[in-house]
């Protein structure tokens, strides 16, 4: 059957460019332009879905993206939209949750047992006995859900974008046109965006041969010249998100958009009545029909009837009667003036009126409609059955942008009551309806907007209800029971008028609860067309008003939007330091802190543990280098910089010398370490502090809210990205640096720059700050140059290094030889809850400042520290314990390690665990369980395990006088 | 098909019992008074009537049964805690999760699925190797495993995360579960209403009224309810509700947001979480994948969505899991997570003689929903602190004796 009709004068397909496509293997035939709908209906294919739930035949409802049960997959991407989604050449189209085929669903007996499925029936079985459950869950699952999922799909990422406007319009029908028009006139950016591949709304569909409409189209086409007017076709508002902030889905990928006012011109969805067997195939919407027949040329049906509560069922027969679809009845509910009569039967339309209790009749197709009228019940053969029952709005924009509506019991429909700052609402969703009043309604919302967006105060003459409708276009209840059901309410979820009743009768009465018990507009078309005829039923059953029936929360999406759109691209800050290359070049085996990139070790020897130990060796006896840029890097300057100093350290500050070092530690307002560094004093108001290299966007994040807290005449800088550092350590590293000092007379001895001091020199040539500090336990110097010089002094450093056995060493060899040391790593050694005293830093905190950040949390802690962090060794051929392995002692928790390591240095394998302070009194043994099972009873050590005294510092080698380093 | 479903051939929808009754009066007296009927509301009147004998009570709530968090949450259920504290208290909760079902008559579709948190980091990695080892400790299933694991067990996944921060291990908690949440507030509240608790709904406490340190009474927009006991189960109103009786809780409120896709045939059967990556996701019964990610970044009392959740959300799954980039998002909500200083919540008496607490959730109040409610209701029927409940305290805050999930990453659905 063909049911292509002749060219129409507004369609959308190009008939001289035919497409190919499948179906269940099937080939059919379309013409650009055609949706999948169009194309299967234009070649007869009346079962384009099955349902959800009893796998029943469904058609077309909506054309309008609303359709559900015409849901397929392809084998690119699932749940594919047959309503809305174009036809391509060489489509392979799969109908979803179909077991089977379309023509004959092997799921289709489930309709025969639905007595038996209740709404909520999955509730109250299933569940006895227990052990079968997993087994009907697994059917269950199994029944449920839409398309396929092909998990081998690569990923997709479109293109994200941003767009800025003065008013943003959403919805070109002739109300946003309208708009529009007014708003470009105002001289302003005006954006208007539609869901459709052509702007014009219902101008097409609704009224395709009225001659106003010719009008506006026109001045359509005159707009979409304008250079001030962007469109954005085949794209859908997907929220209002507040301030005038809208995400919009197109074709190509998200855009957001930002704009100074918005008009909601999105409409209303058409709602369908709900009878006896209102899912049969051929029975859909008027306005689906309308679009079917004006913008693909393809007739609903053979022979059609409208069933019909509203001015617009009457001038959809007459539209398909024009456009050559044959209409021999129409169903009116109420009554139609003598004039509308006329027209109708003038054509062939044979008119009913007070029609009341429809029920489709047929198997898998439409055959016929039974009604009752002037008391007798009538039967009337047919094919397609065109609902034209009323309106609920499009209003998830204006409710999400925090619109009141209210339930207007004279249009029968939702209409906004009030609306919020810069966003107004005209046309249908204000209960506008005709033509000319729509066009009107436009303009006035249009022109507000442009006063809006201007900041100049709205027009206060102009009445927002002053173009709506005198009279309903909705009927107020378009609900008829039947014993034998099958009157379907929501066609996504499958849900019954008796399962509706069902759950309110179970105490399911309030709207919400209504919806979460019935699953009633929780499918793809979220409610779209279901909602509000379930607002009706439970105000009629509950013997409510349709405002005290109240309804669901319109939340985003608008409709559905693709993951891909949502990601965008895959932007990952990947920070490197001056050095990367260098490292790339000498077998850096990287590791990711953060964004940054930095070598876990060298891959100089045969495996990662003897490169490692290499390099802790180098360390040790000789000289090695880490690169450090990704350290924190932050200067504060300014007259309170002391004090600003004082109150965000632990430590005091305001007493350093210029020209030394002090540990920087943070804590939080609970006294918690979250942060540590090194503090240098350049002068009296000019602080350079290092922080951690993880947590250096939350430390400087921290600064510099505090600066604006306490008022303090100081500027936290974030030089991380501008500056770079090196540590130089090992015995050597004192001649070494001595070598590439290139500042005359710089003074590098042990007592014109001691242990803890700070210095600006200059080393190949560049200006540097050297800060002599001891981490990894040895005499070092960081060396704190700018990004474009660390290169220079890097490769400096190891042309004249060779001879002192210079190795670069990596973070994995740093951790070793700072643990060897007894140094915490804060975030390993501390956890989200453990203060300085905890973590033997008591040392650094100083209570003699009136104030810091933390301070009465720590004189808390400090009275009853209740664990703390102890070192322990075992002897090097045990099973290495792994961080986290608890100490368990006496059948209880006692603690848990937090660092451990073998060490080649100290011959013995040496850790941290943070342990309970009443347990360790008396322990001299930590039994720590290994990850396995068995325990291992480790020597509780006094730390540090390495250079106790501290002499290391205090020992440099040279050259000249070869000695081995002291183990 | 179960036998179960053939009683509906008999009996008409009309007939079954009603879950909630319908509106009554709000009596002068009460013997109990719940302030906010979610999951943890409806659990604690059910067992205060069952295991109590308390049935002279009244739960109050604004809204409807379950709209809060009962409802917004993504349903997970899990016992891997960092504490002792918290893997008992949780533990017991997951124990009480498998029966209630069978407790209720009413199927809560709980289903074990295996819950999966992934390390990227060697950091995160330590953490997760710290909860497996208390956790099995305490005989709970829960271990690390490597990336080959996730692999193994979650094929279509990409452990490599599109090249940044790749899988480095899991701890696999194979009793993890997801259960339908409303109907746990549903079942709880056609329990406590069998036992004759009465629950209003649209009714709400604009005061507490106290004479001396000792609750008397609340006020509600219906009217005055004289009584000696109020419980507070309000999750982000808690402070609201608290300052009633000049309380003030260390709670601060965050925005939590989730999302499902549209509904798909079911492939995945385990529950990812990765903190870093900011990502959870389960497929639902229906089919739709429900994620979410951490708390929003600021504070704020408002469920209002956002468009940089989902976009980020989205941004980390593709990484994960890319064949999704072909899945659409179907909706997006928010809910108000109550989160206290230690992660831990805020449970039992408080300095108001008569006035119990329970709140702090933060992200965890739906898998402590049965435990909350039995502990609340052992506390305020016997005036005793539960065992299970006293490290949760409200004084510990004042005593600087915190609890310590907090360890345990943020993202800990």
């Amino acid at each position: 059957m063909n049911r292509r009709l002749p060219p129409q004068p507004h369609e959308w397909i190009d008939r001289t460019r035919p497409v190919s496509f499948t179906l269940e293997g099937q080939t059919f035939k379309g013409f650009d332009g055609d949706v999948i709908s169009s194309a299967l209906w234009a070649n007869g294919q009346s079962v384009l879905g099955r349902s959800f739930k009893y796998h029943r035949p469904r058609g077309l409802l909506s054309m309008a993206d609303h359709d559900i049960n015409a849901m397929y997959d392809t084998p690119e991407r699932p749940n594919v939209r047959g309503d809305v989604t174009p036809i391509e050449a060489g489509m392979s189209l799969a109908p979803v949750n179909t077991f089977g085929t379309l023509a004959k669903d092997k799921g289709a007996w489930l309709q025969t047992v639905s007595r038996f499925l209740p709404v909520g029936f999955y509730y109250q079985t299933f569940h006895k006995p227990k052990a079968l459950f997993p087994f009907w869950e697994k059917i269950i699952r199994r029944m449920a859900g839409l398309g396929q999922v092909n998990t081998d799909w690569p990923a997709e990422r479109s293109v994200k974008r941003y767009h800025h406007t003065d008013v943003a319009i959403i919805g070109a029908g002739v109300a946003g046109l309208s708009a529009a028009k007014e708003a470009m006139n105002a001289g302003l950016d005006v954006l208007l965006v539609d869901e459709n591949p052509h702007i014009g709304g219902s101008l097409d569909t609704h009224y395709p041969f009225d001659e106003h409409a010719d009008g506006l189209r026109e001045s359509v086409q005159a707009l979409e010249a304008s250079p001030n007017l962007t469109v954005m076709t085949r794209s859908y508002a997907v929220g209002y998100y507040g301030d005038h902030w809208l995400g919009v889905k197109t074709p190509s990928g998200l855009v957001k958009v930002s704009a100074k006012s918005v008009v909601v011109a999105t409409g209303v969805f058409e709602q369908p009545g709900v009878f006896r067997n209102n899912d049969l195939p051929g029975v859909m919407n008027a306005s689906g029909a309308e679009r079917l027949v004006a913008r693909y040329g393809v007739a609903p049906c053979r022979v059609g009837v409208v069933l019909s509560a509203n001015p617009e069922g009457v001038q959809a027969a007459l539209n398909m009667i024009r456009a050559g679809v044959t209409v021999k009845a129409l169903l009116h509910t109420g009554r139609l003036s003598a004039d509308v009569r006329a027209s109708l039967t003038e054509v062939g339309v044979h008119v009913y009126e007070g029609v009341e209790s429809p029920e489709a009749l047929g198997k898998q197709t439409l055959q016929g409609v039974q009604f009752e009228a002037g008391s007798q019940t009538h039967q009337l053969e047919c094919d397609g059955l065109m609902m034209s029952f009323g309106w609920a709005p499009a209003g998830a924009l204006l409710y999400q942008a925090g619109a009141r509506f209210s339930y207007s019991e004279s249009l029968a429909q939702l209409l906004p009551v009030t609306l919020p700052e810069g966003v107004f609402a005209c046309g249908r969703i204000n209960g506008v309806f005709d033509l000319q009043d729509k066009a009107q309604d436009g303009a006035r919302a249009g022109r507000q907007a442009a006063l809006f967006a201007k900041g100049q105060p709205l027009d206060p003459g102009i009445d927002e209800a002053g173009f709506r409708a005198k009279q309903a276009h909705s009927h107020p209840y378009p609900i008829w029971s039947h014993p034998k059901g099958k009157n379907f309410v929501d066609m996504d979820e499958d849900i019954q008028l008796k399962d509706l009743k069902a759950a309110i009768a179970q105490g399911f009465d309030n709207v919400e609860l209504l919806k979460r018990y019935s699953t009633l507009g929780m499918g793809p078309s979220q409610g779209k067309h279901s909602n509000m005829n379930g607002i009706r039923i439970l105000a009629r059953l509950t013997q409510k008003t349709i405002v005290q029936a109240g309804s669901t929360t319109a939340r985003p999406m608008f409709h559905p939007v693709p993951v891909a759109d949502l990601a965008g691209q895959r932007f990952r800050p990947r920070r490197q330091t001056p050095m990367h290359d260098w490292h790339a070049t000498h077998q850096a085996q990287w590791m990711e802190t953060g964004p940054w990139y930095r070598p876990e070790y060298y891959a100089t020897e045969s495996d990662a543990t003897a490169s490692i130990d290499a390099e802790i060796d180098a360390v040790r006896r000789k000289v090695g280098l880490i690169d450090v840029s990704t350290l924190g890097k932050l200067t504060i300057f300014g007259p309170d910089a002391a004090e600003f100093m004082d109150r965000a350290y632990t430590m005091r500050m305001a007493n350093m010398k210029v020209g030394t070092t002090r540990y920087g530690l943070m804590v939080d307002d609970s006294g918690v370490v979250i942060d540590d560094g090194v503090v240098v004093r350049f002068d009296e108001e000019t602080f350079y502090v290092t922080t951690t290299s993880t947590g250096s966007d939350q430390a400087y994040q921290l600064l510099t809210r505090k600066v604006i807290e306490w008022g303090l005449d100081v500027i936290v800088l974030n030089r991380t990205g501008q500056l770079a550092a090196m540590n130089l350590a090992g015995p050597f590293s004192q001649a070494l640096l001595q070598e590439v000092v290139t500042q005359p007379d710089f003074d590098l001895s042990l007592t014109g720059f001691p242990y803890l001091a700070a210095r600006e020199t200059e080393v190949c040539g560049c200006a540097v700050t050297l800060v002599r500090v001891g981490f990894v336990g040895e005499l070092g110097y960081e060396i704190h140059c700018q990004q474009a010089d660390a290169l220079t002094i890097w490769q400096g450093l190891f042309a004249k290094g060779e001879r002192y056995g210079l190795r670069p060493f990596g973070v994995e060899a740093q951790r070793q030889l700072r643990l060897e040391k007894g140094h915490i790593i804060v975030g390993q050694d501390t956890d989200g809850l453990t203060h300085p005293f905890e973590a033997s830093l008591k040392w650094a905190v100083h209570f003699k400042k009136p104030y810091f950040i933390g301070r009465s949390a720590l004189q808390r802690h400090k009275a009853r520290t209740q664990r703390q962090l102890v070192g322990f060794e075992l002897p090097l051929h045990q099973p290495l314990p792994e961080v986290s392995n608890l100490v368990i002692a006496g059948g209880q928790i006692r603690g848990r390690v937090t660092s451990v390591g073998r060490s080649r240095t100290l011959n013995k394998i040496v850790g941290l665990a943070m342990v309970d302070v009443d347990w360790l009194q008396n322990a001299t043994l930590l039994p720590i369980r290994l990850s396995h099972g068995p325990s291992v009873e480790a020597k509780r050590v006094s730390l540090p395990f390495y250079d106790a005294q501290g002499e290391r510092q205090n020992q440099p080698l040279s050259l000249d006088e070869p000695q081995e380093a002291n183990q | 098909m179960p036998l179960g479903l053939l009683k509906y051939a008999w009996k008409s929808p009309e007939s079954m019992p009603r879950f909630f009754p319908d509106e009554t009066p709000l009596k002068k007296h009460y013997d109990a008074v719940i302030i906010g009927g979610g999951g943890h509301g409806m659990a604690c009147a059910y067992y205060l009537a069952k295991e109590h004998g308390l049935t002279n009570v009244a739960v109050l709530e604004k809204g409807y049964i379950g709209g809060g968090n009962t409802g917004r949450n993504t349903t997970i259920v899990r016992s891997n805690y960092l504490t002792s504290e918290g893997v008992a208290f949780y533990d017991e909760s997951l124990k009480l999760f498998e029966d209630l079902s069978d407790e209720f008559d009413l199927n809560i579709f709980y289903s074990t699925r295996g819950h999966y948190t992934l390390a990227h980091s060697d950091s995160a990695l330590h953490t997760m190797r710290w909860r497996a080892e208390v956790n099995k400790f305490h005989g709970i299933d829960s271990e690390v495993v490597d990336a080959a694991h996730v692999k193994k067990h979650v094929p279509y996944m990409d452990t490599n995360c599109g090249g940044h921060l790749p899988v480095m291990g899991a701890l696999y908690h194979a009793p993890g579960s997801v259960a339908r949440h409303d109907a746990v507030a549903w079942g709880y509240a056609r329990g406590a209403q069998s036992y004759g608790v009465e629950i209003h709904q649209k009714t709400a406490v604009t005061d507490i009224r106290t004479v001396g340190d000792r609750v008397t009474g609340v006020q509600t927009d219906r009217g005055f309810i004289e009584t000696p006991r109020v419980i507070s189960m309000v999750a982000g109103s808690t402070p609201t509700v608290a300052a009633m009786v000049g309380l003030k809780t260390p709670i601060e409120i965050f925005p939590l947001q989730a999302c499902v896709t549209e509904p798909v045939k079911p492939f995945m059967d385990t529950i990812v979480v990765s903190g870093s990556l900011h990502v959870y996701v389960s497929q639902s019964s229906r089919g739709e994948l429900v994620m979410g990610a951490s708390v929003d970044p600021a504070q704020l009392h408002s469920t209002r969505s956002t468009l940089d959740f989902v976009e980020g959300l989205t941004d980390q799954m593709v990484d994960l899991f890319p064949f999704t980039s072909r899945l659409k998002i179907m909706r997006q909500w928010a809910g108000m997570s109550d989160l206290t200083p230690d992660f831990a919540p805020i449970m039992g008496k408080t300095p108001i003689k008569g006035f119990y607490l329970d709140g702090g959730w933060g992200t965890w109040g739906f898998k402590a929903t049965p435990v909350s409610g039995k502990t609340m209701a052992h506390t305020v029927a016997t005036d005793e602190t539960h065992h299970l409940i006293q490290p949760f305290s409200l004084d510990r805050f004042e005593r600087f004796n915190l609890v310590g999930e907090k360890g345990a990453a943020s993202v800990g659905h």
